[in-house]
């Protein structure tokens, strides 16, 4: 236990100063949205699809008030609703899609890092391409795909995503594999009589999943924008299934020129909060584990006087 | 220890290298566009046309062939540079990437060179006053223009910036302009200077602001992160360490021996972020309506047309490939440790 927390605090106790200062930070709104997300039915006043209350009707377009704090959007929902909703929305697909990455991506790194041979070759040439492709456009054909198959749902999105970054997880899992087989406590393993499915399971894998966090971090910023992005083009999630921020954005771009500014202002800033956040706890880990970025605290060298009679002794 | 003669050998292995990729590449959009469930030819004519027309179609695009043979048509096809014909209006891909091809260029250069002259004195200024408030006020702008998404940023301007500078949010020209001016390049900013038409030429420049400042901002945090990163490691490097203790003045150090140094890594980059770019273009385009590939793209998509979109994404891939490949030869041409 006492292990874990060591371990977590790592980040915070190796940084000083300014780089301590965001990852703090960063931590501080990624829980927040969590928080919203975890708990939005009873933070959120209204449903995400709801247009109206007591039945009456909420206002068209309406301004930011008390009823409305956020104001309405065109459809009658209220944006401050909606904003809320759709960290659940965010943080939902973002971590259903990164189990996803660590399950396919993992095992397959391990297994064609282990083996090797053609089916390792293929696998490698297969991700490669993949990862060299654009991902944002990757991300359309699949949702476009996904989509025809299971509907426009959380997991449709989920899966398109997780497609743009198997590759990540899987060129790292198997490289690190690649390496870590030729150790020591691996051919041990292998004099002891462990089968292969051993040696996998109970000495490589603790190995080699060191740098998922990490890479976890780093891809769910970049996931949420994703998620936003095929929102706004429509791929991704209809708006009376769950509210999506980038969904709302797009409805919000007809009332740019009209004076509408709470419709777009608000969820777009939902989405740039989480994105920072979870960007500086990226790069606040990035900064611990990558050596040639790391500063440390300098620790003031204080030498002690100089004395005359051990100067002429030491020096014969 | 580089031999010149090592440099051909290079690109030629280089080039080689090239071709499985976009093999695997076609391979993989052949197979996810053809395991979509229901038949492509009904999902974009569907209604449209009678059963006994849509029997047609699909005979004459070879959809009643074995799969396999599919596959093999459709790699000869590429081979040959054709990309296939639209399902919904019966185009030649080729055509529809010659009619929008030239709105996307234009956006995407004038977006990157923004992004260039934006991204690279910030991250110079960031890197060298680590830890100071100017550092703290960049990084933050690049982790901001990271983090707002391309069409945030373009409700923003739409919002807030438009009107008061009097710039258009939709399309990439006036109808008058596009109306009138000829086109030849089909690069519209190209015709309007070969018409030598000063309001046409203003009118395009005009649509061009907006959504070049906001695919640039995108692109902008990418290089102000890249080069502090660098000049942070250059500065600490051995060199630079030994300029300064002959006693070489610390501004002339900054800019003589590290920021060149750290210059050259960007250039890689640079090949990476055209991926980025392109993704990015897509929104752009969506956001203000510009009459680009990735607009016509989402439209296709939109229409559940399999043949336009496995044609178009066809085209991105071998585009992204074949930029790829002449970053890697410039980069090799300029540094001779890549060439090895």
């Amino acid at each position: 236990m006492r292990g874990v927390l060591r371990l977590l605090a790592k980040p915070f106790t190796e940084t000083a100063g300014l780089a301590r200062w965001m990852l703090v930070a960063g931590v501080a709104i990624t829980v927040i949205f969590l928080v919203l997300a975890l708990f939005a039915p009873w933070i959120a006043p209204y449903g995400f699809a709801q247009s109206s209350a007591d039945g009456v009707r909420f206002p068209k377009a309406g301004a930011p008030s008390g009823d409305h704090l956020l104001g309405t959007d065109r459809l009658f929902f209220d944006v401050f609703s909606r904003v809320i909703w759709g960290a659940r929305t965010a943080i939902e697909v973002v971590v259903l899609s990164i189990l996803i990455c660590v399950a396919v991506g993992v095992p397959l790194g391990l297994v064609s890092g282990y083996y090797g041979g053609w089916m390792d070759r293929i696998l490698v040439m297969i991700m490669d391409a993949l990862f060299a492709f654009p991902s944002f456009l990757l991300a359309i054909v699949f949702s476009f795909l996904f989509t025809d198959i299971i509907g426009g749902s959380v997991l449709a999105v989920a899966l398109s995503l997780s497609v743009i970054y198997i590759p990540q997880y899987f060129r790292v899992v198997r490289n690190t594999t690649v390496s870590a087989k030729e150790a020591t406590y691996v051919e041990a393993a292998r004099a002891i009589g462990a089968s292969d499915g051993v040696i996998m399971r109970r000495y490589l894998f603790g190995n080699v999943v060191q740098s998922v966090p990490v890479l976890g971090t780093l891809n769910a910023a970049d996931a949420i924008l994703t998620l936003a992005g095929l929102g706004f083009l429509g791929l991704g999630i209809q708006s009376t299934d769950a509210a999506e921020w980038g969904h709302d954005l797009n409805r919000a771009l007809a009332d740019a020129g009209s004076g509408i500014w709470w419709t777009g202002l608000f969820p777009g800033l939902a989405i740039v909060l989480l994105v920072t956040g979870l960007t500086l706890v990226g790069e606040g880990l990035n900064e611990t584990v990558n050596p040639t970025l790391r500063r440390r605290r300098l620790l003031p060298v204080v030498m002690s006087a100089r004395q005359e009679t051990t100067m002429t002794e030491g020096g014969n | 220890m580089t031999r010149s003669g090592s440099l051909p050998r290079y690109i030629l292995q280089r080039v080689l290298l090239v071709i499985p990729m976009i093999w695997v590449i076609l391979t993989l959009v052949f197979v996810v566009l053809r395991v979509a469930p229901g038949d492509p030819v009904s999902a974009a004519l569907g209604g449209k046309l009678s059963d006994e027309a849509l029997d047609q179609r699909r005979a004459a695009l070879g959809f009643n062939e074995p799969l396999i043979e599919q596959y093999w048509d459709y790699l000869s096809a590429v081979a040959r540079l054709d990309f296939g014909t639209t399902f919904s209006d019966n185009q030649p891909v080729l055509q529809v990437v010659r009619d929008n091809g030239g709105a996307t260029l234009s956006l995407t250069l004038a977006a990157f060179l923004l992004a260039l002259v934006l991204g690279i004195p910030l991250g110079l200024v960031a890197g060298r006053f680590r830890d100071t408030i100017p550092d703290v006020v960049i990084r933050m702008f690049g982790i901001l223009t990271y983090a707002a998404p391309v069409f945030f940023v373009g409700f923003l301007l739409q919002a807030y910036a438009a009107k008061p500078l009097g710039l258009p949010t939709s399309g990439a020209s006036s109808p008058i302009t596009a109306f009138t001016v000829e086109p030849v390049t089909h690069i519209l900013l190209v015709d309007a200077f070969l018409s030598g038409d000063g309001a046409a030429i203003e009118d395009v420049l005009k649509h061009l602001v907006l959504p070049a400042l906001t695919l640039g901002l995108l692109v902008c945090g990418v290089f102000i992160r890249l080069v502090r990163v660098n000049i942070l490691q250059t500065m600490q490097s051995d060199y630079v360490e030994a300029a300064e203790a002959r006693g070489i003045a610390r501004g002339k150090v900054t800019r003589r021996h590290a920021f060149r140094n750290a210059l050259v890594p960007v250039i890689t980059v640079i090949g990476l972020q055209f991926a980025l770019l392109l993704g990015g273009a897509v929104l752009t385009e969506s956001t203000f309506n510009w009459p680009g590939l990735g607009n016509k793209l989402v439209d296709y998509i939109n229409d559940r047309d399999y043949g336009a979109v496995q044609g178009i994404i066809t085209v991105f891939a071998v585009a992204v490939v074949l930029i790829s490949l002449l970053v890697d030869i410039v980069n090799a041409l300029i540094d001779p440790r890549v060439r090895y």
